[in-house]
């Protein structure tokens, strides 16, 4: 498979990159650190990839990168199979509450910038008679929640943006996989206390894999967060606000 | 395999950057245009995280500093700020954590990136936070493992350089340091340089067993070893009487590569007993055609009411554990071999919310009689209750100005922790290890007295003395720091 992934240097990205690349996948990977992306390139030729590993330069913040990072991708890899964005940025309600400029860097990056880094790449892969495009959104946009409520409206505008996308484009050919991370240990949320089933990119990156080569629509990481989200989204409002989700 | 340096991304290029930074010209296109933040922006915003304080534990949960822990992937950006980096606190009492209201610690543990291996030569280059376990899982297969590991596989190099930590081949290959080529390190001066034992090998040297306090460990460039097959050919044997095992213990070194003895320490006098177990590397024909399989590690949900480990459940462990290794020869699983106790990941919890030490010396070997057999005696009449009691036979002192191993028996025990008790035993122990002409190993310590070490350590102000010119101030500093080597509170 053909994969290109934005977002790899850190965290889950890192190591669903790594699953990749010991499956002898062609990566080529996009961000706006050259170090980092070098060292990260580096990474996973020694983790088994088979080929040299080619990055370029992307941010999520200047949408102008992105039709020129996604071709030189295209270009490198001589066609792409998959596009997986992991790249997106967190910030502590409190924190978004008081900095309004975080704040909108934070609705910017992982609303407006991810759906428009999306329709560039689905634009490509559709041209190319369809593909994957595998987005990470999060749990924190399946129910408006008290604890996270900028960053969860992003990530559910996010996830009802791909839930559309799946529907007027999956006949064409484009898959897209949402994938919402419950609480994983990254340096993303190294600050914050780690809760029930708290787990490490490790262990969701073969699911997030596994989700890839099927085409599936959502899925959950680690898988136990599909059965509390499914209640957690039946809780009457009145009962949700009692238990401070 | 491709270098650093030699690489050219043609859409990287300047006249590119230029173009897209500022974006002000974009205005249809670019929606973020008014939100965007400016590079100097981004660094202090979002490279940099901004972590609360809370309280780091050593493994043992007794020891505790309530501080900030910075943690990423980039190391560069936050050993600018950091007065300590730990790796995954795998040491046992403060050695990892940063000296109390002094400033944030680093926590390496993001930072595992291979950088280059040579599988001509076994030369690995990665990030100090990679783990022997990642590590393993990497190299295992294609016929490498780490030339000396300890016995927990969630250390990271970084640990692994700064404890200079040993293994059960110490007898045979010496101490991690030794399989070191360079280390990339941020100093306290702020500079970043690369030291080796050709390029101020004082720095290098002060840094093996310098328990991070000689500055922050960023890359590690390693030879490892090569190996006939991914298992291990044992032998087990059974001893009922300790000097048997002892004489049994250093010949068994002086064959085998992998050595170690574990005793029974909760017996009374007579009826002490042991087993020994030694190792190698399996050749290729000796071996099952199939790779060990990882083990799966479960995981302690809560903690053990205190009461958990006490004499009566230690004794049935005790019991358990001869029952189960009777007299074999054969082959073992590499993980069961090396790292017994990570089948539980978070086994420290079992004993409880007050947590326990762990207390390792070194007596060195006598013309006739065992230090050990007293050693065992005192603990005994101090009625501490050790539940494991591990054995290993030290080989020759390496170069590492501070590296704890030496000629001699290295005894391991763990001991729940009983307060002021727990620090009159390790006083008492000490002054015992002290007549014996022996030292205790800081990775574990936490209850000896800086003038019980001075006294153990003749090689102190040697180092010391390095340390203070690469850091006059000691603005690198732990608790461990604070507590034995006279550093400001
Ligand atoms: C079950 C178990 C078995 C063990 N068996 C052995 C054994 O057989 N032999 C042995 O020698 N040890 C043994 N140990 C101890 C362990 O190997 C050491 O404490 C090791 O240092 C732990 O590595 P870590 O990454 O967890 O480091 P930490 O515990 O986080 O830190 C240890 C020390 O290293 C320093 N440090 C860590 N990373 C860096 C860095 N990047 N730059 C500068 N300084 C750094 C810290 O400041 C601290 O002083 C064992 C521990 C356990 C829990
Ligand atoms: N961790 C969790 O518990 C959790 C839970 C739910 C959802 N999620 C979501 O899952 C995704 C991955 O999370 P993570 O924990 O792995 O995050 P992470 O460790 O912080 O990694 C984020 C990645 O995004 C990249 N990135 C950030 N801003 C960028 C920008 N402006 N342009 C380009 N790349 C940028 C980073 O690259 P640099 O190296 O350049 O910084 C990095 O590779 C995120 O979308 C997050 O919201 C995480």
């Amino acid at each position: 498979m053909k994969v290109v992934l934005l977002g790899a240097t850190k965290g889950m990205g890192r190591a669903v990159a790594r699953k990749f690349a010991e499956r002898g996948d062609s990566i080529f990977l996009l961000g706006r650190d050259q170090d980092e992306l070098e060292r990260s390139a580096l990474d996973l030729e020694n983790r088994g990839a088979r080929q040299r590993i080619e990055y370029g330069f992307c941010d999520l913040l200047q949408p102008r990168s992105f039709e020129p990072g996604l071709a030189q991708a295209w270009e490198t890899l001589d066609g792409v199979d998959a596009v997986v964005v992991t790249a997106g940025i967190f910030g502590a309600q409190e924190d978004l509450e008081v900095r309004d400029a975080h704040a909108a860097r934070v609705l910017t990056a992982d609303f407006t910038s991810t759906v428009l880094f999306c329709e560039v790449a689905r634009k490509r892969l559709l041209e190319d008679g369809g593909g994957t495009l595998c987005v990470f959104s999060s749990v924190a946009g399946d129910r408006g929640r008290s604890k996270v409520v900028l960053y969860g409206a992003a990530k559910a505008g996010l996830s009802a943006y791909l839930e559309g996308l799946d529907h007027r484009y999956r006949r064409a050919g484009l898959r897209t996989v949402c994938v919402k991370p419950g609480f994983v240990r990254t340096a993303m949320t190294a600050d914050l206390d780690a809760p029930p089933f708290a787990c490490d990119p490790e262990t969701i990156a073969p699911r997030v894999v596994r989700a890839i080569d099927r085409g599936t629509p959502v899925v959950y990481v680690p898988g136990i967060w599909r059965w509390v989200l499914l209640a957690i989204r039946m809780l009457p409002r009145f009962a949700m606000r009692r238990i401070d989700f | 395999m491709r270098k650093i340096g030699k690489i050219e991304v043609e859409t990287m290029s300047e006249e590119h950057e230029v173009e897209l930074v500022p974006d002000s010209h974009a205005a249809s296109t670019a929606p973020t245009e008014n939100t965007a933040a400016t590079d100097a922006e981004r660094s202090t915003e979002d490279a940099v995280p901004r972590t609360g304080q809370r309280s780091l534990l050593g493994w043992g949960r007794v020891a505790h500093v309530f501080a900030r822990e910075l943690c990423s992937e980039n190391l560069e950006e936050i050993s600018k700020q950091a007065v300590l980096s730990r790796g995954l606190g795998r040491s046992y009492g403060d050695a990892s954590l940063p000296a109390p209201e002094f400033g944030p610690a680093l926590s390496t543990r993001f930072a595992d990136r291979i950088l280059d291996f040579d599988s001509e030569t076994g030369v690995l280059r990665a990030e100090a936070g990679l783990s022997l376990r990642d590590l393993l899982h990497s190299f295992l297969s294609s016929g490498f493992f780490v030339p000396v590991t300890p016995g927990t596989q969630f250390a990271t190099l970084g640990g692994c350089v700064a404890s200079d930590v040993h293994g059960k081949n110490h007898h045979r290959d010496g101490s991690f340091g030794e399989h070191l080529r360079s280390l990339k390190m941020r100093v306290a001066d702020g500079r970043i340089l690369v030291c080796s034992p050709d390029h101020e090998a004082e720095l290098f040297y002060a840094t093996l067993g310098g328990m991070g306090l000689t500055g922050h460990i960023l890359e590690v460039e390693l030879q490892m070893a090569r190996v006939p097959s991914p298992w291990i050919w044992q032998k087990v044997k059974h001893f009922d009487n300790l000097e048997s095992l002892f004489v049994a213990l250093r010949s068994g070194s002086a064959k085998w590569p992998f050595s170690v003895a574990w005793i029974d320490g909760l017996t009374a006098p007579g009826r002490e007993h042991g087993i020994l177990m030694l190792g190698r590397w399996a050749e290729a024909d000796e071996a099952p055609r199939k790779f060990p399989k990882p083990r799966k590690a479960r995981t302690v949900p809560f903690d053990a009411p205190s009461w958990f480990l006490n004499g009566l459940t230690g004794r049935i462990h005790n019991r358990l554990h001869s029952w189960t290794h009777r007299n074999s020869v054969g082959i073992e699983h590499p993980e069961t071999f090396f790292y017994p106790l990570d089948h539980v990941r978070d086994w420290n919890r079992l004993y409880g919310k007050r947590g326990f030490i762990q207390y390792q010396c070194i007596l060195p070997h006598e013309e006739e009689g065992y230090a050990v057999l007293r050693f065992l005696d005192l603990l005994r009449k101090l009625g501490a209750d050790p539940l494991l009691c591990v054995l290993k036979d030290f080989g020759a002192q390496g170069k590492g100005m501070l590296s704890f191993p030496k000629p001699g028996f290295t005894l391991c025990i763990d001991l729940p922790y009983r307060g002021d008790r727990t620090q009159n035993l390790v006083d008492q122990l000490n002054e015992f290890v002290l007549a014996e002409e022996g030292r205790i190993y800081l990775a574990k310590d936490l209850h000896t007295r800086a003038e019980h070490f001075f006294a153990m350590e003749p090689r102190f102000e040697a180092w010391n003395e390095v340390r203070r010119r690469w850091d006059p101030q000691a603005s690198i500093r732990s608790a461990l720091s604070v507590r034995l080597f006279g550093d400001d509170a």
